[in-house]
């Protein structure tokens, strides 16, 4: 059991660091007061460029190209999700429609352009991150061999990110202006806050970390792009709820998630686990984020503006 | 005068995305004057290619009133390619499975594939009204749960030779018919149509004309004032859910045994995406909605013919749907130019 | 004369309506003016432009002399000018030191400094006797003090010229007679204070001058200690206005709503409605007084089924409908003239003929089978507007949405009493009306008494109450304090009861 455990811990973490990655972009957004829909479409956008850079620089750069790619792959996501800021913001349209659809064109645009460049759709990369053991954390007991073996560079990244982003929200003056928008954006705009500006700033940082989030998974774990990213974008909102918008608790919400949906993709070599049928296992990430959802939507403590049109000069 | 309003955004927004397509056809170095007289010839240009035209506007046509539908009502349900794989599913089952004479057997599986559409879009139906779980989460979830099931069960007992696909739905089972088939020379159309064009009359209906659709526009409108009048707010969300899945379930029917004679598993169906693109630039109304199909009918009919002429990708199809969403979506721009048109076309009057 | 703030020839437009045409108004240092006009004369669009919320279409600002540009809130807070809102602008989650510093916390390194802030509020508040909590969260306090850090907001950002917008809608009349006081305090520490109000015994009470604006124009300014209340009011609203409504004495008769020992839970899950008892007879209007948020909101509710109840019963004609539904409740004849008429009364994106419906849709003549009757339903809309002299564009066909909130209020006063009901729930029922339909609502209630009906009055404003009721049953903290004749008690005795206090009063003026 616990040799389980063990074997499955690096791969839910590995699961998981997109997953937060991305729930931490909805949760500036949303905080802001935007709901951002497209995180799924932000990811496979994230996705395609890293491994477009990867595989273009790969040759002249090496190990190099990879943090170029994550880099691009951050900053295609925050130029598309410009798309839904201008949308949703400016023009007042309807937030979930924008969102999805910038899920739709991501994934079309991608694969087009895939296509375009290797005919087949799909991009792959041969060079991603190695899995390390961290020194002398890694030989910790019981936290070492969970925690700090076979980690990405990512992983430590994106828990970075989670940190910064904790202090920025709740400690700084820009985030509680941006909380302010997303509870009463009236409040904030009277207090001579720029509401429209924070909630731009809201979206653009989602779809940096989105863009982040799918080239993530595309240098841990995937290997290739290949014009989706499987649900995850609706995972990581579902997390975000999950979570109650607090990043302690999106962090508790995505490991969960990605645990569960490691138990699916690793039941080939687990012995143990290949006897459950295909269907449960795959199923099994999705089925539990329903059951959370209808345990937690009910006392759930969303921004209280969140997905609400604003107009200036409304009363 | 609304009706007027909506036909200019929805212009407008296929114009604006066929724009966009052409930037990209540039972009890729193809001619965009060629590569659009090959989209939409593919689409026209015989009554063989008319036919495909229609069969890809049956289902689009249904998935796009099940997402008007729900857009009417206030709800996003994304659920329209869980629901349509799970109809499909059903009607592929029960075609490999019963042996009746056709009518009977159309009958048998039509009803089959509604319920079990229904039954998909009743449970985040259920969740929001009892759990107020949100419905885009929910409806999204079940896509992913159907399309595993999918994947499951029909390489477990419904395949014949390949591991991707089911076997071939006998002729008895299938809502083609010989006639049909031979009036568009051997196309993809089939009886489908005709189901298409029966919901989008009867849903125009209900919610024009009925009881039941007043209630549900209410609620889609002002739960609270709809509350207040005494309406049952979480049953009518349920049904209005289960009414959409339904249509995506008949829809399912349509495309897996109709328009293709196998299900193949691993792909999760793209009419369900465009639904929202069809309902929106359809302006949520069940003749917008048949026009939108039909437009997108010819891209999706035309595109491949369009690659093979051209090279052009044929997700650029996807991709010009995918901007007049994006557009559709921003028609407050222009809602506002209209507004501004008609103001000045009446003060120069 | 010295004048800090002058607005000169302030002109504002909206689409489709002229909120303010060329206004002039002066306020001199040390003094409290008030703005008079009834609502949606323009008063608030014009100090949304004193303080930088809008940008004036015309027309100059001058402070100390000098003209400047408002142009956004900040700039306005820089000038010394600040602001209560008539819908406090305030975070819920929020601490009170996070909502006043809000666009203008100090920084230590990279960290918000909230500790500094906190005790400087502190100081502040002691200095003018505020009483407030820096670390208390918003929605954790009490209505008036959350006004108290609104103009806490005020004193942080070193206002001079304070702008109070409708300020005593939400507060029991001890808490206005504070706020009076803080007023008095401000005007001693040297700020000068403008007040929009259309309450004429607040005028007379605190204010100095008073500039009376009506469709947004200045009709004049008068000094307030040689001005009547009625002749204010002439000014306000155009042309004399009876102050009394007409109403001849009558016998109420049978209980037609009976309450007995209800429990309600409120959405916070706090005791919103305790033990309440209380009976509703045929033939008069009894009136329900209280502040906001002492059980009013969920005890309608619960009485008309759109929140369930802990325990107790409801009885309506001798039948127990605890636990019935809204719609049963509606076809067993109760009315509900609901609080907010735009979230609860009306489906804004529906046209009249179809709101008109709105409870009964159902039934013939309005549909049969399952399928709705056109001509029956536009023909009842139509006589309705008539009826009830509603004014719409399109008439029956006009979106809800574009009528005036007057207009909106008289066509679901119509709706609700063309079902003719046995009690008729009336929440609220004048709020943001202008005087001419103020009058009118009221007397169709009347109406609806004289003919031997029910009509429960919901109302914050104690005029209205003591107006119209035959009996006045004061609630605080979501009980009835006691039931009083209005002829036999003083507002300022309600007052007190409306706060709990008082059982004595309650005695001294008691009737069954």
């Amino acid at each position: 059991m616990w040799d389980i455990v063990s074997h499955i811990f690096p791969y839910a973490i590995a699961f998981t660091v997109p997953l937060l990655a991305a729930a931490l972009g909805g949760f500036f957004s949303e905080r802001s007061g935007v709901v951002n829909i497209g995180l799924e479409g932000l990811m496979v956008i994230g996705n395609f460029v890293c491994a477009v850079t990867i595989s273009k620089l790969q040759p002249s750069m090496g190990q190099g190209a990879i943090w170029l790619g994550l880099a691009m792959a951050a900053a295609a996501g925050l130029a598309f999700s410009l798309l839904h800021a201008f949308a949703s913001i400016s023009l007042c349209a309807n937030q979930v429609i924008s969102g999805t659809a910038i899920n739709m064109v991501a994934s079309a645009l991608t694969v087009f352009l895939a296509r375009t460049m290797t005919g087949s759709g799909n991009v792959r990369i041969t060079l991603g991150f190695v899995p390390f053991d961290v020194p002398v954390l890694c030989k910790i007991p019981v936290i070492g061999p969970l925690v700090f073996t076979k980690s990405y560079a990512t992983t430590w990244l994106v828990l970075a990110i989670l940190a910064i982003s904790w202090f920025v929200v709740y400690k700084t003056r820009f985030g509680l202006r941006l909380r302010a928008c997303g509870e009463h954006p009236q409040t904030a705009d009277a207090a001579g806050v720029n509401v429209y500006r924070m909630r731009y700033a809201g979206v653009l940082i989602s779809g940096a970390l989105a863009g982040l989030a799918g080239a993530a998974i595309l240098v841990t774990f995937s290997g290739e792009f290949n014009g989706t990213v499987a649900g995850l974008g609706f995972l990581a909102m579902a997390a975000l709820i999950f979570g109650n918008w607090k990043p302690l608790g999106i962090l508790g919400a995505t490991f969960f998630f990605g645990f569960a949906a490691t138990l699916a993709n690793v039941s080939q070599v687990v012995p143990e686990l290949s006897k459950i049928p295909g269907l449960v296992l795959k199923a099994f990430p999705y089925v539990v984020t329903i059951l959370a959802l209808v345990l937690f939507s009910k006392t759930t403590q969303a921004p209280k503006a969140d997905g609400e049109i604003y107009e200036a000069g409304k009363r | 005068m609304k009706g007027l309003r909506d036909l200019f955004t929805a212009l407008a927004a296929v114009i604006l995305g066929l724009l966009a397509g052409a930037v990209l056809m540039l972009a890729i170095g193809a001619n965009p004057l060629e590569g659009f007289s090959y989209l939409f010839r593919g689409g026209l240009m015989n009554i063989e290619r008319i036919g495909n035209t229609l069969a890809t506007a049956t289902t689009l046509t249904l998935t796009g009133l099940a997402m008007a539908f729900a857009f009417r009502t206030g709800l996003f349900s994304i659920g329209a390619p869980g629901q349509m794989l799970m109809g499909g599913l059903v009607a592929t089952v029960i075609g490999l499975s019963l042996h009746l004479p056709k009518w009977e057997m159309l009958t048998v599986i039509l009803l089959a594939a509604m319920i079990a559409g229904s039954i998909w879009g009743f449970i985040p139906g259920y969740l929001k009204a009892r759990f107020n779980v949100h419905e885009v989460v929910s409806t999204i979830m079940l896509n992913w749960i159907a399309y595993w099931t999918v994947y499951y069960v029909i390489p477990a007992h419904f395949k014949a030779n390949l591991e991707t696909e089911s076997a071939r739905i006998p002729d008895y089972a299938s809502l083609k018919v010989p006639w049909l088939t031979e009036m568009f020379k051997g196309s993809f159309i089939n009886l489908g149509v005709f189901a298409a064009i029966v919901a989008a009359v009867v849903i125009s209906i209900i919610l024009n004309k009925t009881v039941l659709g007043y209630e549900l526009k209410a609620v889609g409108f002002n739960r609270t004032a709809a509350e207040f009048a005494g309406i049952n707010v979480p049953m009518n969300m349920a049904l209005s859910l289960g009414i959409s899945g339904a249509l995506a379930g008949l829809a399912g029917a349509t495309f897996y045994v109709g328009y293709a004679v196998n299900m193949q598993i691993g792909v999760m169906p793209s009419q369900g995406m465009d639904a929202i693109a069809v309902a929106l630039l359809g302006a949520n109304s069940p003749l917008g909605v048949v026009l939108a199909a039909l437009f997108f009918g010819v891209l999706h009919s035309g595109k491949g013919f369009m690659n093979a002429m051209t090279g052009i990708p044929p997700e650029i199809g996807d991709t010009i749907i995918a901007i007049i969403i994006y557009f559709a979506a921003t028609s407050v721009l222009f809602t506002r130019l209209f507004d501004g048109l008609r103001a000045r076309f009446r003060r120069g009057q | 004369m010295d004048y800090i703030v002058e607005m000169l020839s302030i002109t504002k437009r909206f689409p489709g309506i002229l909120a303010n045409d060329d206004i002039s108004i002066r306020l001199r240092k040390g003094e409290i003016l008030a703005l008079l006009g009834e609502n949606g004369a323009g008063k608030s669009t014009l100090m949304s432009i004193l303080f930088g919320l809008y940008k004036a279409d015309s027309g100059t600002i001058r402070l100390r002399g000098k003209e400047v540009h408002v142009s956004n809130p900040n700039v306005a807070g820089e000038l010394g000018i600040g602001m209560v809102h008539q819908h406090f602008k305030l975070v819920q989650n929020f601490t009170v030191t996070e909502n006043i510093v809000l666009g203008l916390e100090p920084i230590k390194g990279l960290v918000v400094d909230l500790k500094s802030a906190a005790r400087r509020i502190k100081e502040l508040s002691e200095t003018y006797g505020l009483n407030v909590d820096p670390y208390a969260k918003i929605e954790d306090i009490t209505v008036g003090m959350q006004q108290r850090v609104e103009i806490l907001k005020m004193l942080y950002r070193n206002a001079e010229v304070l702008i109070f917008d409708e300020p005593t809608g939400v507060l029991t009349p001890q808490e206005i007679d504070d706020l009076m006081a803080i007023m008095r305090n401000l005007i001693g520490e040297g700020k000068s204070i403008l007040l929009i109000t259309h309450k004429l015994k607040e005028i007379k009470a605190i204010a100095d001058r008073c500039t009376v604006i009506r469709r947004g124009k200045v009709i004049g300014t008068v000094d307030v200690a040689d001005t009547d209340e009625a002749k204010m009011a002439e000014m306000m609203v155009g042309r004399a206005v009876s102050f009394s409504v007409d109403k001849a004495p009558r016998e109420s008769g049978e209980v037609v709503l009976d309450i007995s020992g209800l429990n309600v839970l409120s959405g916070r899950k706090t005791q919103a409605v305790k033990d309440l008892s209380l009976q509703v007879r045929y033939g008069e209007i009894l009136g329900l007084a209280g502040v906001d948020g002492n059980g009013q909101t969920e005890l309608v509710e619960a009485l008309t089924g759109l929140r369930k109840t802990q325990s107790g019963t409801i009885r309506l004609k001798g039948v127990d409908v605890t636990h019935a539904t809204v719609r049963a409740r509606i076809l067993s004849g109760m009315a509900h003239i609901p609080e907010d008429r735009q979230r609860r009364g009306l489906v804004l994106d529906y046209s009249m003929e179809d709101n008109l419906v709105l409870e009964v849709y159902g039934l013939p003549p309005f549909s049969h089978g399952g399928f709705l009757d056109r001509k029956a339903i536009r023909a009842h809309a139509d006589k309705l507007m008539e009826d009830f002299d509603v004014r719409a564009g399109e008439g029956s066909l006009a979106v809800a949405r574009s009528l005036s909130g007057g207009n909106q209020q008289k066509a679901i006063v119509g709706r609700e009493i063309d079902h003719d009901p046995d009690v008729l729930i009336a929440v609220q029922p004048t709020r943001g009306l202008d005087v001419g339909s103020i009058e009118y609502i009221h007397k169709r209630l009347v109406e609806q008494r004289d003919r031997g009906k029910a009509v429960l009055l919901v109302s914050l404003e104690l005029d209205e109450i003591m107006d119209l009721s035959d009996r006045i049953a004061v609630m605080s903290h979501g009980s009835i304090v006691g039931i009083v004749d209005p002829k036999s008690v003083t507002e300022a005795d309600v007052g007190l009861m409306m706060t709990g206090v008082s059982r004595e009063i309650a005695k001294k003026g008691e009737d069954k």
